[in-house]
């Protein structure tokens, strides 16, 4: 106690440089848990794109590729699936409920998404939030659309707007579903998923806007939105479909049947356990941010002892002075390691400190950004794990400059040479 | 070895040599103090002074021979119990820079209590630490004025004086004082020592105090010389 005193004492003596070690270690150490907070925050993030999801089916594909073209509408499908196929399988005792989902179009780069008003009863997202309108209402009529929040804000879109669907992926002026234009019914509240970025119409609607289309191209037989409506606009395929089970401990014998369902190739995955795949992949890139800030705490430790190993010299009248007074030999090691704790915890205090003032700063602009919301939650136990890993490696760092002075007061004795 | 017990301080055929010396730099063959006794070591420097004070101390253990202290075989003793012995029965001044810069006049005083419980129990026998520092400062010549003040405000004479009350409070045994005096003018040093003499035998220290200055001796009851003749540091 009396010993953490006069450590306390001594080093607000040497203030100046300590401050600024101080300060290198709350840069190095709100590094670290910067990155450590945005490798989690976008971790959850991608993994919550889709949740309470038991299987998205879709043609046999690869399941990241599956993944990538259905959740985030990265990609394209290879090839559909049937309506037939579809509806059997939706009609498995074992199914609640599916949503069909219909790919292949675009608004202004924005990809457009047919799928039935199960989609707004049964996706989830995050922790099994529902999908919620911020204004309007669902789609009802074939011509219906209803915006993702940056759709709708990024083009400036209000209700009872008409817009435009491209045919394909690539807005371009000849392949422009200009006779059917969509009135804009409903606005969905911001998700931070790729919901945010559809454009969603009933299936009926991507049927109407492609009767007099063949093949890519418009057919010369051409029909009007009224006209089409006339028609049966029952789809004939689908690109893929999400699955909600009865019982959840019956999805990998429902993946079986799907995959090996003997009419048409298709591959059945599990949206969480594909995420994490997708995640382990891309998260290379994370750790190799993690690594390069270990390596700047590395340099904030040995910036530490250098500052330590200079005082050295002028604290060693103090250490002679202590050692008169009857100090051990393993007091004088424990006032620097002492020190090194002060100092230390100091930055990792500054150092935590400095983290959530960016993140109360960078909270709203991310939120806008990116749906991300940067909580501001209490230090977890890896980052509590960190800090610990850093005030142990600041100890061990300070037994050097400890055990100098250690060898020295032995060395010098009661003797000052000033 | 009975009568040694009622010494204060014993040395019995005490040699120190450095690893590597060729000579020993420090030689006695006998030397004996009782309690109250003061004894003036002088010495040119390289006369293996500072040597004999650490051996004193119990900072470092002589090449051979015993040293005693208050009947204690240092020798005996682990580094630490050296250390902790240092701290319950010895005060220590040094030539200059006795004081720790970042701590008031009062808390320097008050620090040797932090290292050991027996100075600290002495020195709250009547008074609270503070009181009983601020005591000796008074009586060392040290107004109140100076006793909260950071101690780089001090002259060199305050704070040697300083220094006396930080090693006597608690009322160690012996006092070991290495060219207290060296730093100051003739008129403070004989003010300085007139303190310290009036210090010492109100408490009934044994005081060793190491000087190359021949004109102090006089003062002392008991004089102890050294040769050069190891004297290579």
């Amino acid at each position: 106690m009396t010993l953490l005193r006069i450590a306390l004492k001594s080093a607000r003596f040497r203030r100046t440089s300590l401050l600024l070690t101080v300060f290198t270690i709350a840069i190095s150490v709100t590094l670290l848990l910067g990155v450590d907070k945005i490798r989690k925050e976008s971790k959850s993030s991608l993994l919550n794109t889709v949740s309470q999801t038991d299987l998205i089916v879709g043609a046999r594909s690869s399941p990241t590729n599956l993944l990538l073209y259905s959740v985030f509408r990265i990609g394209k499908a290879t090839n559909n699936v049937s309506w037939e196929t579809y509806e059997s399988i939706a009609a498995k005792d074992e199914v609640a409920w599916t949503i069909p989902i219909s790919l292949g179009d675009s608004h202004r780069g924005f990809r457009v998404m047919g799928t039935t008003s199960d989609y707004f009863d049964f996706y989830r997202y995050g922790s099994a939030k529902p999908l919620v309108l911020d204004s309007g209402s669902r789609f009802d009529g074939v011509y219906d659309t209803v915006l993702g929040a940056d759709v709708a804000n990024d083009l400036g879109y209000e209700l009872g707007d008409e817009i435009i669907i491209s045919h394909g992926l690539v807005s371009a002026d000849f392949a422009d579903h200009d006779d059917k234009p969509f009135t804009v019914v409903g606005i969905l509240d911001k998700t931070g998923t790729p919901v945010d970025r559809t454009v969603h119409i009933s299936l009926a609607g991507i049927e109407a806007i492609h009767v007099d289309w063949q093949g890519g191209a418009r057919s010369n037989v051409t029909l009007n939105a009224e006209q089409a409506l006339q028609l049966d606009l029952t789809p004939t395929s689908i690109t893929a479909f999400m699955v909600g089970l009865e019982n959840r401990a019956q999805t990998f014998q429902v993946q079986r049947q799907i995959n090996d369902f003997p009419d048409e190739p298709m591959s059945a995955i599990l949206p969480g356990a594909t995420l994490a795949e997708f995640w382990r992949t891309i998260s290379t890139i994370e750790q190799i941010l993690f690594v390069i800030s270990g390596f700047v705490l590395v340099v904030g430790l040995l910036g530490m002892l250098t500052t330590i190993l200079s005082t050295l010299n002028e604290r060693r009248r103090e250490i002679a002075v202590l050692r008169a007074i009857g100090a051990r030999a393993t007091h004088v090691v424990m006032l620097i390691v002492l020190e090194t704790l002060l100092v230390v915890t100091a930055g990792c205090v500054a150092g935590v400190g400095m983290l959530y003032g960016l993140l109360a700063i960078a909270r709203p602009i991310v939120a806008r950004r990116t749906g991300v919301d940067l909580a501001l939650t209490w230090l977890d136990p890896t980052q509590l794990g960190i800090m610990a890993a850093v005030i142990l490696g600041a100890m061990l760092v300070a037994l050097v400059p400890g055990l100098i002075a250690y060898r020295r007061s032995i060395q010098d004795g009661l003797a000052l040479k000033v | 070895m009975t009568e040694d017990d009622q010494a204060v301080l014993s040395l019995d055929g005490v040699r120190f040599r450095w690893p590597g010396q060729a000579a020993d730099i420090v030689d006695i063959n006998e030397l004996q103090l009782e309690a109250g006794d003061h004894l003036f070591v002088r010495g040119a420097s390289g006369s293996g002074k500072t040597t004999l004070l650490n051996l004193l101390a119990g900072v470092h253990t002589p090449s051979s021979g015993t040293i005693r202290l208050l009947g204690t075989d240092l020798g005996a003793l682990s580094a630490s119990r050296r250390d902790q012995f240092r701290a319950d029965h010895i005060g220590v001044v040094f030539q200059q820079f006795n004081l720790l810069p970042y701590l008031t006049t009062i808390e320097n005083v008050t620090l040797s209590c932090a290292f050991s419980t027996r100075k600290k129990a002495r020195a709250t026998e009547s008074n609270d630490v503070a009181t009983t520092a601020r005591r000796l400062l008074r009586a060392l010549n040290l107004d109140d004025e100076f006793h909260s003040a950071p101690v780089n405000k001090l002259s060199v004479g305050q704070q040697q004086r300083v220094a006396v009350a930080r090693a006597l409070i608690g009322g160690p045994e012996i006092l070991i004082a290495d060219e207290p005096t060296s730093a100051l003018d003739a008129d403070n040093r004989d003010r300085f020592l007139e303190l310290l003499f009036q210090e010492v035998e109100a408490q009934g220290c044994t005081l060793i105090f190491v000087s190359h200055d021949p004109q102090l001796a006089e003062r002392f009851t008991r004089t102890l010389e050294l040769r050069t003749n190891a004297g290579t540091r």
